[in-house]
């Protein structure tokens, strides 16, 4: 069988499912063990220089690290990655001193930035230490994009907002705020040296059932509605409030209501309830704030009677998986009419470019989306690149951030005479972390307590004020105990065949029976899952995980570990007589995420 | 040094009949060096048990002074256990298989404890055919007290301060084999697929069975020059049969495979399947598995596997005829009848 390649960082990447999934790739365990040294400033610019939102972030991401989190499957729940990542922007102390130096001298190249969102704030960020000239265009008065107008301010309190958008915008952007663009083709004229769209998905997805026209003056488009709020020019809602949609949009527009005075307030979706779109704690938080909601039910029509809206008529649906794997929704034939004053629509979102000329030279697709290289995001005008939700269309705020940094590096090639497609990978290095004969210089022995719930206001109070933040955030102490649940993955376990005895103390200790030791499988070809099975002590459970594959050792066996559910204890190393295990710690200075 | 074993264990981990994993069947953690091969036997010891679906409270575990003789610590949390005086293992586990012989006896010595001190205990014990699993990890040194040439090492091997060992070696399985043991065989720590199914058979075995564990000390004996090192052993080391264990609940595959194979049945109705590789391989003859032995010897090689099993031998509470009913569950009356009954058997005598 082919051995692993240890010669690039790819398979250990891999192994740190929470770094892996992360899309700027943020260290995880790296800063959760700084949080458990109490070195919260320090894990804050960990965090701060790979995803540029720690307090953000820390509030609103969609984590798809903690689903990928290993503790998931090893036990019941995973880390509360996102609410530690909170600890280090609660408890850092000033951080003024750590920021980047702006170089008063600039290296001549101008950017222009037209949205202030997550994806242009990062490209501004990436940029402005290196000495460029960075100028900001968004239609509102204020910078965050979304982050501000969409997500309301009980889960997101204005001042950590602007906190982390100072940091940035105090670096020296040339803000051109309430000026939103009109013509690309208009700023292609000056003197940008490149040009970066990080406009977002602001076009709220419009509903068209019969009765629409008429009941016009009841329907809000969710995500409108939401700015409105954001920006004082909603400050009531009326009795009743229907919200469509099953996303995080729609749990945002349901609590808003209930805390502008909404006595009933529905979500209705056509899905089931697991098959929602909004996170799970999302609409946990929303039933906790007794929002009723209302699951596999379609809208029909919009009922008015003699110039009154009356409310909304659902169909009832049943859904379920064609032998396709599609979504099929089938009529019940029972209907429901939920009465209301006001229909929230927040069925999706959409990017919109009527500023952008089609005779430019900028490739549009078949969905109306520019066409990008997925490496570089550059359009097909060459010094104009996309980045957040208008890229590829709505994800999320660390995705944008993402893209922010790739299109960072994009640009500085372009600046500097490179070229965005030949790309610097990253560095990596695997340090051993033995301090002393069973000394390690990380926690390894396993902590077996339960996930941290984190502490909130009683939800009586929470519907109460909108702008009091709901979530307390962990205390120094919760953030220690969960701080120490986290399981290291980022310190491997590495093999080293020419040492190996075999004296099979490394697979007897092994808590969850990774390590195997087998005869040789001379087949290079057939796929190392259909090899392996039946020759494990447990076949593996999925495919979260790779395999590590020694070479052939010296007795004609070969190791095979699954690195699936490893819990990173290190006692292989440990019972090791001849030091053939050894914990090393993955170490990447830049994969895709920062310019160096 | 880690003294903590997360509890955390693989989700599909297979559970036997008593609904246990064979974390179940864990014992502490080990303190033993890093790489020693006890630890491998304890390992061995556990999967053998959890997957016999042996309830832990209904095994003893005893042994006497070593190396070896610590390791019963490191399985069978759950189970009985008794660490002896050094070589008295024997006599110990007699008088509570005299008393509760509805336990299982799991024994664990060494060389020193088998070989030297306990040479005579080991002798008597053989002779009796206990019912029992008497194990020697045999590492051919005495580890325990830093390095000296134990009678098991070979003779013209050099420990690891350069002594020569200048007398000949005892060879328990040959030993074993002569005194009339039922069950004999010889294995080595590292390979776990010989060994697992050799402890069970041993187990399912009703009399003495007997295993010389070859078991590599990682830190006295494990250099160029000793026959005890792993890489020594792992060069060396030949079988005649590869045996697997078919319990009493699992059909035997009716299927015949391919090659040369016996079926051994087991007092309990179990089975051994006896897969031979060489074709004399004979496993009902005592006095050429002696001449096995010794062969292989003479060439430097190492035999392993199950070299004798007589599943039809009587054991000591078949010979002496004792009760049915273990002693320790009879009452005190009947153990202890009275003034008047032993003066009629004092009368008997007159």
């Amino acid at each position: 069988m082919k051995k692993t390649d240890v010669s690039k960082y790819d398979h250990f990447l891999k192994v740190v499912d929470c770094q892996q999934a992360c899309p700027a790739h943020t260290p995880v365990p790296e800063y959760i063990r700084l949080i458990a040294d109490k070195r919260y400033t320090d894990a804050y610019m960990l965090n701060w220089q790979s995803n540029v939102f720690p307090g953000v972030l820390g509030r609103v991401c969609d984590r798809p690290c903690e689903p990928a989190c290993r503790r998931g499957r090893v036990e019941e729940e995973p880390v509360a990655i996102c609410r530690l990542k909170r600890v280090t922007a609660d408890y850092k102390d000033d951080i003024s001193d750590r920021l980047p130096k702006i170089p008063i001298d600039k290296n001549g190249k101008k950017i222009a930035l037209i949205g202030a969102g997550p994806a242009s704030l990062t490209v501004a960020r990436d940029l402005l230490p290196l000495g460029y000239q960075v100028s900001m265009f968004d239609r509102d008065f204020k910078a965050g994009g979304m982050m501000r107008s969409q997500i309301p301010a009980f889960r997101l309190p204005e001042s950590v907002l602007d906190e982390e958008l100072d940091y940035i915008l105090n670096m020296g952007v040339t803000c051109h705020f309430g000026t939103p663009i009109t013509s690309l083709h208009k700023l292609l004229q000056e003197d940008y040296d490149a040009i970066f769209v990080g406009t977002g998905a602001p076009k709220g997805r419009p509903i068209n059932i019969p009765g629409t026209t008429e009941a016009s003056a009841n329907i809000a488009i969710g995500i409108d509605w939401l700015s409105n709020v954001t920006f004082g020019h909603n400050e009531k809602a009326p009795k009743r409030v229907v919200v469509l949609g099953g996303g995080n949009t729609a749990m945002d527009c349901c609590r808003t209501a209930k805390r502008l005075g909404a006595k009933d307030v529905k979500v209705i979706v056509r899905s089931s309830f697991e098959a929602m779109k909004a996170s799970p704690w999302e609409k946990a938080d929303a039933k906790a704030e007794s929002i009723d909601i209302i699951v596999n039910h379609t809208p029909k029509e919009f009922v008015h009677k003699d110039g009154k809206f009356i409310g909304v008529l659902f169909d009832e649906v049943s859904s379920f998986y064609d032998r396709g794997g599609n979504r099929v929704l089938k009529n019940t034939g029972k209907t429901l009419l939920a009465k209301c004053d006001l229909v929230l629509v927040a069925i999706g979102q959409d990017t919109s470019f009527p500023w952008i000329e089609r005779d430019i030279g900028l490739e549009f697709n078949e969905w109306d989306q520019p066409v990008l290289n997925p490496q570089s995001l550059q359009s097909s005008l060459d010094k104009v690149f996309f980045g957040g939700d208008a890229a590829f269309g709505p994800e999320n705020i660390i995705t944008a951030v993402a893209h922010g940094h790739k299109a960072a590096i994009s640009i500085d090639l372009l600046c500097q005479g490179g070229h965005p497609n030949v790309r610097p990978d990253s560095d990596f290095n695997l340090i051993s972390q033995k301090m002393g004969m069973h000394e390690w210089s990380y926690q390894n022995i396993t902590e077996h307590d339960l996930r941290n719930p984190v502490p909130h206001i009683s939800w009586e109070k929470a519907v109460k004020e909108l702008a009091t933040e709901v979530e307390l955030g962990f205390n120094e102490q919760l953030a220690l105990n969960e701080a120490q649940r986290c399981l290291n993955c980022d310190i491997h376990t590495v093999f080293n065949e020419s040492t190996c005895i075999e004296c099979s103390a490394c697979d007897d200790i092994c808590p969850v029976d990774c390590i195997n030791f087998i005869e040789y499988i001379d087949d290079d070809n057939t796929p190392a899952q259909e090899l392996l099975k039946g020759k494990l002590r447990v076949d593996k459970a999925c495919d979260e995980q790779d395999y590590l594959i020694s070479d052939k050792l010296k007795t004609g066996n070969m190791m095979v570990k699954d690195e699936d559910v490893c819990l990173h204890c290190g006692l292989c190393a440990e019972r090791c007589p001849t030091g053939a295990w050894d914990m090393q710690k993955l170490i990447l200075t830049n994969i895709e995420a920062t310019i160096k | 040094m880690s003294y903590n074993k997360s509890r955390f264990k693989h989700k599909h981990l297979p559970v036997n009949d008593l609904g246990l994993t064979y974390r179940d069947y864990e014992g502490a953690i080990s303190t033993l060096c890093a790489g020693c091969g006890h630890d491998s036997i304890s390992s061995a010891i556990i999967h053998a048990c959890a997957e016999m679906s042996i309830e832990p409270h209904k095994i003893a575990k005893m042994s006497g002074i070593g190396c070896s003789s610590k390791a019963p610590n490191y399985f069978l949390n759950n189970a009985h256990g008794f660490n002896t005086v050094h070589g008295r293992m024997p006599s110990v586990t007699t008088g509570a298989n005299m008393a509760n012989k509805d336990l299982t006896y799991l024994a664990m010595s060494g060389d020193g404890d088998s070989a030297s001190i306990g040479l005579g205990q080991f002798a008597h014990v053989v002779r009796r055919q206990l019912n029992m699993v008497y194990m020697v990890a045999n590492n051919g040194v005495y580890g325990l007290t830093k390095g000296q040439l134990a009678a098991t090492s070979d003779r013209g091997v050099k420990n690891k301060t350069g002594d020569i060992s200048l007398f000949n070696d005892i060879d328990l399985c040959v030993m074993a084999l002569q005194l009339g043991a039922s069950f004999v065989a010889r294995c080595f720590s590292g390979d776990k697929n010989q060994l697992v199914p050799i402890i069970k058979a041993a187990i399912a075995h009703q009399g003495f069975a007997f295993i010389d564990i070859i078991s590599p000390c990682v830190t006295f004996n494990n250099h160029p020059g000793s026959t005890r090192s792993y890489d020594y052993v792992q060069e060396h080391v030949t079988t005649g049969a590869v045996t697997d264990f078919v319990p009493v609940k699992e059909e035997i595959n009716h299927q015949v495979p391919e090659g040369k194979f016996e079926d051994v049945c087991l007092h309990d109705g179990s089975v051994l399947r006896i897969h031979k590789l060489t074709a004399d391989y004979d496993t009902s003859d005592r006095f050429k598995a002696i001449q096995d032995i010794e062969q292989h010897k003479a060439k430097g090689e190492i035999l392993t596997g199950l070299l004798h099993i007589d599943p039809t031998a009587q054991d000591f509470h078949e010979l002496n005829n004792t009760t049915d009913t273990p002693l320790n569950q009879m009452k005190q009356d009947i153990l202890c009848p009275g003034e008047r009954v032993l003066g009629s058997i004092n009368d008997s005598f007159r």
